[in-house]
């Protein structure tokens, strides 16, 4: 299960991952981060038994967190199934059915964005809050 | 055994004709044998869906009162040619909007208006006694045009390259999003669908010969531009009318960070004269080979990174240098196959029959290079060729003293073979300054990745390494990496008020 994480930087660079990895003892995998020096936002994957645990200990230690289902969403009416996006993916979202129609597996996505940026029918947006 | 074009337009007619798919030949053919497939079909109907940037339509708007001869003229916002006549324009599928740049072109024009959806039409004039208007601003739908005639220049391109970026940064081009050190390879055609690969010496395909196009009967009205079938990039020029057209196979799209085209469906039906049509539409995508260009090189001749058939780059994965690499199409092979297929229904239904062409294409003919009378500027001419240098042996308070001599930011670094190793620059110096404990000698603080310029570069590729990676100068080596000049955003000066911007 994947969690898009935020939190503060303002009160000091507390080690918030490192922390609840400590404190959880769950392994946390972080896929991608993008920190400043006033935020951060990551996105981790880890085990779905371990989510609530993780979660609240994120919130606790006063990150916001949400789980992140489905995130990508493929517009068909657009889509003329050309396969763009299949080999820009990182995360291998994308692939032909045998009929060569597009087929996405969203649950893999890391949100890298790289193929709401490159699809030629802008046929792939981001659902919920950016 | 041959048959005639009348004989298969009669069984067309009398609704007896055996028609198939491009994609349906080759095993038809490994089943029943060249005679028995001959004997068997009658036509392979063919078909492509994919990015076709020489693509267009004229309009001819109808005279407004009172009248205006259009000298300029936009469709939401996006240019048409009006150097034609009074109400008529050219719409180029690739021309961007003025106010929305690449999100919205004469692609998305045709689109919009095959869907129905109404356009601004604006047009200014210098005012004529026969035409006394000077300006326009009008909306417009497709079904109040005079005509919409769409004439693709360069369609249905014979085979396509694909594309791959040996590089180390990301490249968008009309060949896609291409990923750094052979990330990802992307290529664009139907291969076992596509019209002239299944007709390759063009026996069949030419002047006046009927097509789909966009989802309306069009016609093929010649030779393509920049056809090179000679060399197996055969071209054609295509026409239809716009009016008739469908958005199922007319699709305006964007290559990021390169422009607006258009996607276009083409198909055209195959009539089964002889044993050489039956083993041309044989053709499958085993057979059909392309190489893969590498398009981190800036330059005309890109070269080749290896061969790949259309069976090997429809399956996902090639293997280059022992390396499995990920592909992607650009066209879509799904909705080629439903061009291949809608056009089989409209023969086999009589809805369309075929033709021979009225003048056959040229195969032999070779696209060639242009013959360029002006050079564009080198590096050479335009560069510093006093440049100081310093060994990365030396100390970094010399490095800074070279600097303040010789009035420069940048400064590159050689070994004791006077081979390029490094570059630093005041800022580097600075930093030093600031922060030290890195060590006292240059190769302590140096950066050792130097982009770098050669003599003969043209300038334009020499600017375009200064914005992309955001420096303003380049070391000019020769082939031995030994340092022979240096190129400077100061340089770039002498560009202008100099002979090459006459």
């Amino acid at each position: 299960m994947k969690l898009l994480v935020t939190f503060s930087r303002k009160e000091g660079r507390k080690p918030i991952i490192a922390q609840v990895v400590r404190d959880t003892g769950v392994l946390v995998n972080v896929e991608r981060a993008l920190i400043d020096s006033s935020e951060g936002e990551a996105l981790i994957d880890i085990p779905d038994e371990s989510c609530r645990i993780v979660k609240d200990r994120l919130t606790d230690l006063g990150a916001s967190v949400r789980i992140l289902e489905e995130e990508i969403v493929l517009d068909e009416t657009e889509c003329v199934d050309c396969g763009a996006c299949i080999s820009i993916c990182p995360q291998e979202v994308f692939s032909f059915d045998s009929g060569f129609r597009l087929r996405m597996d969203a649950k893999k996505c890391v949100l890298c964005g790289r193929c709401i940026e490159i699809c030629p029918h802008r046929a792939l947006s981001r659902k919920g809050p950016a | 055994m041959r048959k005639t074009i009348q004989e298969i337009n009669e069984r067309i007619k009398e609704g007896n004709a055996r028609v198939v798919t491009a994609e349906e030949m080759p095993q038809i053919v490994a089943e029943l044998g060249e005679e028995g497939a001959l004997a068997e079909v009658d036509v392979v109907t063919t078909g492509t869906f994919g990015a076709m940037c020489s693509s267009g339509c004229f309009f001819n708007f109808g005279h407004a009162d009172p009248p205006i001869r259009m000298e300029k003229v936009w469709l939401n916002d996006v240019e048409a040619y009006a150097g034609i006549a009074a109400v008529d324009a050219y719409l180029g599928a690739t021309e961007k909007s003025t106010t929305r740049e690449e999100n919205y072109g004469g692609a998305h024009v045709l689109e919009d208006l095959a869907a129905g959806r109404s356009v601004e039409l604006r047009a200014i004039s210098r005012g004529t006694d026969c035409y006394p208007r000077r300006t326009i601003t009008t909306e417009i739908l497709l079904e109040n045009c005079n005509q919409a005639i769409m004439v693709n220049p360069r369609n249905g391109y014979q085979r396509y390259n694909a594309a791959g970026n040996s590089g180390d940064r990301v490249l968008h081009t009309y060949m896609g999003m291409l990923l750094p050190s052979l990330g990802n390879i992307t290529y664009s055609g139907a291969g076992v669908l596509n019209p002239l690969a299944n007709d390759p010496n063009l026996r069949v395909i030419g002047q006046g010969v009927p097509c789909f196009l966009g989802g309306a009967e069009g016609m093929v009205v010649g030779e393509g531009t920049q056809a090179s079938p000679a060399t197996g990039f055969g071209t054609l020029m295509v026409t239809g009318d716009l009016k008739r057209m469908k958005t199922e196979y007319l699709r305006a799209a964007t290559m990021a960070g390169y422009g607006v085209t258009l996607y276009v469906g083409l198909g055209i039906p195959i009539p089964v004269l002889d044993i050489g049509i039956v083993r041309n539409t044989a053709v499958r995508d085993e057979d059909i080979w392309v190489d893969v260009i590498d398009y981190s090189v800036p330059s005309r001749s890109r070269p080749s990174l290896g061969r790949v058939s259309y069976a090997m780059l429809r399956s996902g994965r090639v293997e280059i240098g022992g390396e499995e690499i990920r592909t992607s199409s650009l066209s879509s092979f799904r909705r080629a196959r439903m061009v291949a297929a809608e056009l089989k229904a409209w023969v086999e239904s009589g809805r369309m029959t075929l033709a021979l062409p009225t003048r056959p294409l040229d195969p032999d003919r070779k696209a060639e290079p242009m013959k360029e009378t002006v050079q564009g500027p080198r590096v050479l001419q335009i560069m510093e060729r006093r440049v100081a240098t310093i060994g990365e042996d030396e100390l970094i308070r010399d490095a800074a003293a070279k600097l303040l001599k010789g009035e420069t930011n940048h400064l590159p670094v050689v070994n004791g073979n006077g081979v390029l190793v490094g570059i630093v620059t005041t800022y580097d110096i600075s930093k030093a300054v600031v922060n030290p404990g890195k060590g006292n000698f240059v190769r302590d603080i140096m950066k050792r990745k130097v982009i770098t310029t050669s003599p003969e570069e043209s300038v334009d590729i020499a600017i375009r390494k200064l914005e992309k990676y955001n420096i303003s100068a380049l070391p000019v080596v020769d082939r031995e990496m030994h340092v022979i000049g240096i190129l400077t955003a100061m340089d770039l000066g002498k560009l202008f008020g100099g002979r090459w911007l006459k």
